[in-house]
């Protein structure tokens, strides 16, 4: 589209000053009040634990947490760790499959360290053919 | 495009009516596009989610419904699971969009913007079941790795744009074309510019169907960012993975499309089956075409505790990948006996199908009521876990709702 260029240069240069404009507005609002759809993660939160859970990625905090986090979470979320359930050698094929398509570097001593992380506070568990049904969240349902 | 939509949807609430009040440039922003300094971690608000969906990842996002969420005929983008492989682009410009279609079995490389695409080709609408080849993952034992699904990785949305054959017969396709790949503009996880998070597609076959779409919008509007936006292909009843999002170019192959998440164990299951657990050489791996017979039972939620005698109606969708779900049942006793679904035809081919029952049970006690489809070629979904295979993809297991008569 050709039509008024000058409005669109200025408008794309109104764009770019927003992400200014915003953190200004931004720290100026939350020295007042602290809006409800804000987040925000200070420095002394990023290694708060508790109930054995390390909060900021959901993570089990035990031996091992920091190289996972260091190494696992650069790239992809907490939420795939806490999913998923693997022996040894399932997660070193998983990480020589990331090293080889993903670009995810050489672990060298961390690769034990972090295994034996996943396998100990992740372990998997048998389902069978086909589980019960759990959690179920009963209530009441009227008929009309 | 309404402004006010916009400055609604910007997530830093207050400030948004600040900054955006006014804002001249809303022709260079798509609708649900909220700039980078405004984007709100909260995933449910950033795209329109119901808080009652579940996010199963954040990097990239991944969300699915849960079965009571998906008993609309037509599903809202509220409640349509999001599968990312990696960053959904960060700007958009859909006044510059472009589609480029190139490979080696075109006679010439083309190049058609959002607007061309429009106006050139006549557009077309179906409602096409999109559901994740991983759905269902959560289930196989021993487990399988990536996204653990549950049973909400499924939709059902209604889908305008042109017709990729259309496109193609204007291309000029050459007689040794084999597949078509799509590459889209989001970005991989580890944001290298050289790699793709993910370039799948379909053989010509399926690419050439009438209800293979290059969408442009999503029931009735523009495609929500997540989900594509401006351009997505739609190639229904087959794994979504193959509807590629933020589509650019498609490439026609004189091969089988080598895309990434084409090889490997990506989408593909063991051409002969394998026992739980069994390692499989990538060479036995076959790529997934259709998606096989499944249902969901939509409502009532799972968990009702109703009185004995009272009215029981159940519902839900049953679709077939490539066919048509010929027959629907259920069952109050674990299979021992099953009693028959009334059961709508597709309102086209590739979309769901609603059925419907009135269930009455005899005594009071729990139940579990489990749902049974029956695809156009006999084959029905089995009670227990299906083949095994080391991605854990195509899980048709029949679904089921627990029940409490008192």
């Amino acid at each position: 589209m050709k039509k008024k260029p000058i409005i669109r240069y200025v408008t794309i240069a109104a764009f770019l000053m927003l992400p200014l404009g915003a953190v200004y507005l931004y720290k100026k609002q939350s020295e007042k009040t602290q809006n409800e759809d804000s987040y925000e993660v200070g420095d002394e939160n990023l290694d708060e634990i508790v109930d054995g859970i390390h909060v900021r990625t959901g993570l089990v905090a035990a031996d091992g947490l920091q190289e996972v986090i260091t190494n696992c979470t650069t790239c992809h979320s907490s939420k795939l760790i806490v999913q998923n359930r693997m022996g040894k050698e399932q997660w070193n094929a998983t990480i020589r499959w990331m090293q080889e398509t993903q670009g995810l570097w050489d672990l060298g001593d961390n690769q034990k360290i972090i295994v034996d992380y996943l396998t100990t506070n992740y372990p998997v568990f048998k389902k069978g053919r086909r589980a019960a049904l759990r959690d179920i969240e009963w209530y009441t349902l009227d008929s009309d | 495009m309404k402004r006010r939509n916009f400055v609604k949807k910007a997530s830093f609430g207050g400030f948004s009516a600040i900054v955006l009040s006014d804002i001249v440039f809303k022709d260079l922003l798509p609708k649900d596009y909220v700039p980078l300094a405004f984007q709100n971690p909260d995933p449910f608000k950033m795209f329109h989610k119901d808080p009652e969906m579940v996010l199963l990842n954040d990097k990239p996002w991944n969300m699915e419904a849960r079965a009571h969420l998906l008993n609309d005929a037509i599903t809202p983008n509220k409640y349509m699971f999001i599968r990312n492989n990696g960053i959904v682009p960060e700007s958009i410009d859909a006044s510059n969009w472009t589609l480029t279609i190139d490979g080696e079995s075109v006679k010439q490389e083309k190049t058609y913007t959002l607007d061309a695409l429009k106006s050139k080709f006549k557009s077309h609408t179906y409602q096409l079941t999109l559901e994740c080849g991983g759905n269902g993952r959560s289930e196989f034992d021993p487990p399988a790795k990536g996204n653990q699904w549950t049973v909400g990785a499924v939709s059902c949305a209604k889908w305008t744009g042109v017709r990729l054959r259309d496109v193609l017969e204007d291309v000029g396709i050459k007689s040794d074309a084999v597949y078509i790949g799509y590459h889209g503009a989001d970005l991989h996880l580890s944001r290298n510019p050289n790699l793709e998070p993910i370039s799948r597609g379909v053989p010509m076959t399926k690419a050439l169907q009438d209800e293979t779409l290059i969408a442009y919008a999503m029931n009735g509007e523009d495609i929500p960012l997540v989900h594509g936006y401006p351009l997505r292909l739609v190639a229904g009843g087959w794994p979504a993975s193959v509807s590629g999002k933020w589509i650019n170019r498609i490439s026609v192959r004189n091969k089988i499309h080598d895309g990434e998440k084409m090889e490997g164990s990506s989408y593909r299951v063991p051409c002969e089956t394998v026992a739980p657990g069994d390692k499989v050489a990538d060479e036995n791996m076959c790529i997934i075409e259709s998606m096989p017979v499944k249902s969901l039972i939509t409502s009532p939620k799972s968990g009702a505790i109703i009185e004995l005698g009272s009215n029981f109606r159940l519902s839900g969708h049953a679709w077939a990948g490539e066919l048509a779900v010929s027959q629907m049942e259920f069952s109050i006793d674990f299979g021992s006996s099953w009693q028959p679904c009334s059961l709508k035809r597709p309102v086209n081919r590739l979309a769901w199908q609603r059925f419907e029952a009135a269930v009455n049970f005899p005594k009071k006690g729990y139940y579990e009521v489990w749902a049974r489809a029956t695809d156009s070629e006999g084959k029905k979904q089995p009670m227990v876990l299906p083949g095994w295979n080391p991605k854990g993809y195509l899980n048709n297991a029949c679904h089921r709702i627990a029940v409490k008569v008192v």
